[in-house]
């Protein structure tokens, strides 16, 4: 699927994304400033940034938070996730 | 424009969201059963609101002129109670007799667990006895890869079931390749934070294919945006995308699968 017309993709989405990465910088500012480092779910993000160094960076990323096991667990214990695998070996 | 919101839990929503969806250009919306943000204490329970998701959803939508179809399920985010689950699924055959329901879903799992799966089997054996249409949710964030494979492996391994029937909901860059290249249609979920943005999706459909996918909001009681389909038309165009294009990913494909089920007719 293509576009009619192709529009400059840096022109159309530059400072949407400039302005989400700026967000991120001060979010890992704000978490290290206030002493969060050693949460599993920011030890997550800190290696989910090397898969911008990839070429699939979406998929990259997503692959990165995720569980790698292919095994069902015994039973759920919460409904909800976290957005980071809790088991994943810390680096 | 003109638009299928093939995804939205209208129970959640107020009536100044049919309006807006109206006039949007919505034509048909269809509301899978959910997870009411708290566990149902009882079958009874999920009884009255098959009721409201087959009569009374109907009848409210229709008051804005907007054609309301459901699914029908319990969903995976209560499938831990076998025994609940097996009284809820035991009501759904007379439900389904009822002229606005397209199938079973959103069935699926949510963290991946033995019990999920049994539910999740169950009601893939009672979609094949009753030649319904699938619709699956699968899970969120880190539990969303494993997941999806367990579901696309359990489904596609199931001979009674056409993947052509299936649609498999809330797709993203990871899981996309695996659900169409096992023949099923996939879903794309636009919502603020998790799940898909708008500029997301797009990029999904230009590198996995358009023929099989359609966008929803399943916008719910959650923090979730009614229009956020016909935002996601907006952004097409943005790209440079033409009517005719729009009009296949936001109206023909819901419509292609949809019409799989007897009872989706579009004046």
């Amino acid at each position: 699927m293509e576009p009619k017309k192709k529009h400059n993709t840096v022109e159309l989405y530059f400072m949407e994304a400039r302005a989400k990465l700026i967000d991120i910088a001060a979010f890992m500012d704000r978490v290290e400033r206030d002493g969060y480092t050693e949460d599993f779910r920011y030890k997550a993000f800190k290696g989910a940034l090397k898969a911008l160094d990839s070429e699939n960076r979406a998929q990259n990323v997503l692959m990165s938070f995720s569980d790698p096991t292919d095994e069902l667990i015994p039973a759920a214990t919460t409904k909800a996730a976290c957005g980071a695998w809790p088991d994943k070996p810390q680096q | 424009m003109r638009y299928i919101e093939p995804h939205a839990h209208m129970v959640s929503r107020t009536t100044d969201d049919y309006v807006a969806m109206v006039t949007a250009g919505c034509k048909a919306v269809c509301e899978p059963a959910f997870w009411a943000g708290f566990d149902r204490s009882s079958a009874n329970g999920f009884y009255d609101y098959f009721c409201q998701l087959t009569d009374f959803e109907p009848k409210r939508s229709a008051k804005f002129g907007l054609p309301h179809y459901c699914w029908l399920c319990i969903n995976p985010k209560e499938a831990e109670d076998i025994k609940l689950a097996d009284e809820v699924i035991a009501l759904i055959p007379e439900f389904l007799k009822n002229d606005t329901v397209l199938g079973i879903g959103e069935i699926g799992l949510n963290k991946n667990s033995r019990n999920e799966m049994n539910v999740l089997e169950k009601h893939v054996n009672l979609a094949a006895e009753n030649n319904q249409l699938i619709l699956v949710h699968t899970p969120h964030l880190e539990d969303k890869r494993k997941g999806t494979k367990l579901i696309v492996d359990v489904i596609k391994s199931d001979s009674r079931i056409d993947p052509g029937r299936v649609l498999i909901d809330h797709v993203e860059e990871h899981t996309a390749k695996y659900v169409m290249d096992a023949g099923f249609w996939g879903g794309l979920t636009l919502y603020p934070e998790s799940k898909c943005t708008s500029a997301r999706a797009i990029d999904i459909l230009e590198n996995f294919g358009s023929e099989r996918l359609w966008m929803n909001s399943a916008c719910d009681w959650g923090v979730s945006v009614p229009l956020s389909v016909p935002y996601a038309a907006q952004e097409m165009r943005r790209r440079g995308y033409g009517d005719d294009t729009i009009d296949r990913i936001f109206y023909r494909n819901p419509v292609e699968f949809l019409s799989q089920c007897p009872n989706f007719k579009l004046k």
